[in-house]
């Protein structure tokens, strides 16, 4: 899927007008099974631009266009479609503690399937070997029938990225997929992405924060700062330089270890058992 | 040498007495005096109303007839609460705004926004109807017996399910229901793989506890004639024949006590 972002400008919707917008003009094109990566420092704007690649957040200025339609224009039920057609992977795992791992992954295939289908899936699961191929290519297929909350955060985010393989998605929108993985898985899930994105043609974008493992494996970079495009390069023009620039007042993201996001997700208020 | 003082004393004395002046005038509205419970005559009216408690009635014939009454009562409580979710559910996807497609950029469309406030409206129209006052209305449509007491119950406690199931969803964690949402999943897809598998404990758990209330409400529309252990109960009370009231107050303690374990069994499979 070919992607086409002209002058957009972008906020939270509970955000004040007056606050500085997330995103600020930013142009960018990016070419139908194209592999990007986003970097920057925190608070650059990185996964707001990933939410409006998805749909998921309207800009506020400029326009975007994928496949050269603009979503914002299509009516809701054609908008729902679409969504359909790209996959955006969260930086925490969405997935429901009590769920289990199988029923997870073909999550990621609803949008291909009909509402009788994927009830039917509930009691008999359909296609489990895709499944289990899909958690095989991230080394969880020996998890395929356990529970979520029984897992550790890697294994989670790894699920949630087993997902993107199902889904009948044309462009990958990822954040951050390796917050919550060593270095060897961290190489090894990158590895699968990028392949599987290559072997099926799809279109993928991801925020990093490894900067290292952002320049070996992606062929194009995209910097971030304050919501602004700083550069857009091929990965071998971006000299220390650029990274020094991109980083200042933040070098310990470029130097230090990746910030490690807080895996246990906030427990959801209790609801109260009153006689209402 | 002062002794020292709590600074605070004067104020919770203040306060102690506001309390008692602003209580004295709701006592008297609805005419509290609990000193009439300790004349003599309502002791010996109420010590001898007690003491026939003992020994409960046990004979085989009574006995017999409290299984039918009770077992009737579940049956109520039971076909209510059913009929109950048939209305709840739909007015819950219906007002749900979790499962809103149109609010996950932005404020919701108009459409849907006014038909989740009128499914809201509907269902503080179900509940702010006691059951009893249904249960009254539907005596004089189908007559006595226990048709009136499902419908009163269905009737109100689809209403307060409702409303309940509502909150508990869009209350609850709703990364995954969005993030399905997002990537193009269809309202009920989300439902079944998400929002439920998420809220399961807690709407299984509120759904039994309303089981709970409604076995005791239909205890209170036997009294107007709704059928079950409670028209049993009012005969009862109104013979004073107080050893048949003490086994039938035993049986609600037994099925109170059910209702209790099977909701603390059910959460810890779910949980």
């Amino acid at each position: 899927m070919r992607l086409d972002l002209a002058d957009v400008g972008a906020q939270h919707p509970a955000a004040r007008a007056a606050a500085a917008p997330a995103l600020d003009r930013l142009t960018l094109q990016v070419e139908a099974g194209e592999r990007l990566a986003v970097i920057g420092p925190s608070g650059a704007g990185k996964t707001t631009l990933l939410q409006v690649m998805a749909c998921a957040l309207p800009p506020r200025h400029g326009s975007l266009r994928l496949d050269g339609t603009d979503p914002w224009q299509l009516p809701r039920r054609a908008l729902q479609t679409l969504r359909g057609r790209l996959f955006l992977a969260p930086q925490t795992p969405p997935l429901p503690p009590r769920q289990r791992v199988v029923t997870a992954v073909l999550a990621g295939r609803l949008p291909a399937m009909s509402l009788a289908a994927s009830l039917a899936s509930l009691f008999h699961p359909r296609d489990l070997p895709a499944a289990t191929a899909a958690l095989q290519r991230f080394d969880l297929a020996d998890k395929l029938f356990e529970r979520v909350d029984r897992l550790s955060g890697g294994e989670r985010q790894r699920i949630g990225l087993a997902r993107a393989l199902l889904a009948p998605a044309r462009l990958w929108l990822v954040d951050e997929p390796l917050s919550a993985l060593d270095p060897t898985r961290a190489a090894q899930a990158l590895a699968t992405l990028l392949g599987e994105a290559r072997e099926r043609g799809v279109t993928l974008v991801a925020t990093l924060h490894q900067v290292e493992m952002a320049l070996k494996h992606f062929p194009r970079i995209v910097g971030l700062r304050d919501g602004v495009l700083a550069f857009d390069l091929p990965a071998a023009q971006v000299t220390r330089e650029r990274l020094a620039a991109l980083y200042a007042q933040h070098e310990h993201e470029l130097l230090g270890p990746p910030p490690v996001i807080d895996e246990a997700a906030a427990p959801a208020p209790s609801t109260a058992m009153v006689c209402r | 040498m002062d002794r020292l003082r709590d600074p605070a004393w004067a104020g919770r004395v203040f306060w102690t007495g506001a309390a008692l002046v602003l209580l004295w005038p709701l006592g008297v509205a609805t005419e509290f005096r609990p000193w009439q419970l300790f004349m003599p005559d309502t002791l010996k009216v109420t010590s001898r109303f007690l003491g026939s408690f003992f020994p409960p009635a046990l004979s085989a014939e009574f006995l017999a007839l409290v299984a039918r009454g009770a077992w009737r009562t579940v049956a109520i409580a039971t076909a209510g609460v059913t009929l109950a979710l048939l209305i709840a559910v739909p007015a819950t996807l219906l007002s749900a705004r979790v499962l809103s497609i149109s609010a996950l950029s932005g404020r919701m469309a108009r459409g849907p926004f006014w038909l989740r406030q009128a499914v809201r409206w509907m269902l503080i129209v179900l509940r702010s109807i006691p059951e009893l006052v249904w249960a009254l209305v539907f005596v004089r449509v189908v007559g006595l017996g226990p048709t009136a007491g499902v419908l009163a119950i269905a009737l109100t406690y689809g209403g307060m399910l409702g409303k309940v199931y509502g909150e508990i969803l869009d209350s609850g964690e709703t990364h995954a229901t969005e993030t399905l949402l997002r990537n193009g999943a269809g309202r009920l897809q989300t439902l079944a793989y998400a929002l439920l598998p998420q809220n399961a404990a807690e709407l299984t758990s509120y759904t039994v506890y309303r089981w709970e209330c409604a076995i005791r409400s239909s205890v209170v529309l036997g009294f107007v004639g709704a059928g079950g252990l409670g028209q049993e109960l009012d005969s009862s009370m109104k013979m004073f024949n107080g050893s048949e009231v003490a086994t039938m107050l035993f049986v609600f303690f037994g099925l109170v006590a059910a209702a209790d374990g099977i909701s603390g069994w059910l959460r810890r499979r779910l949980g």
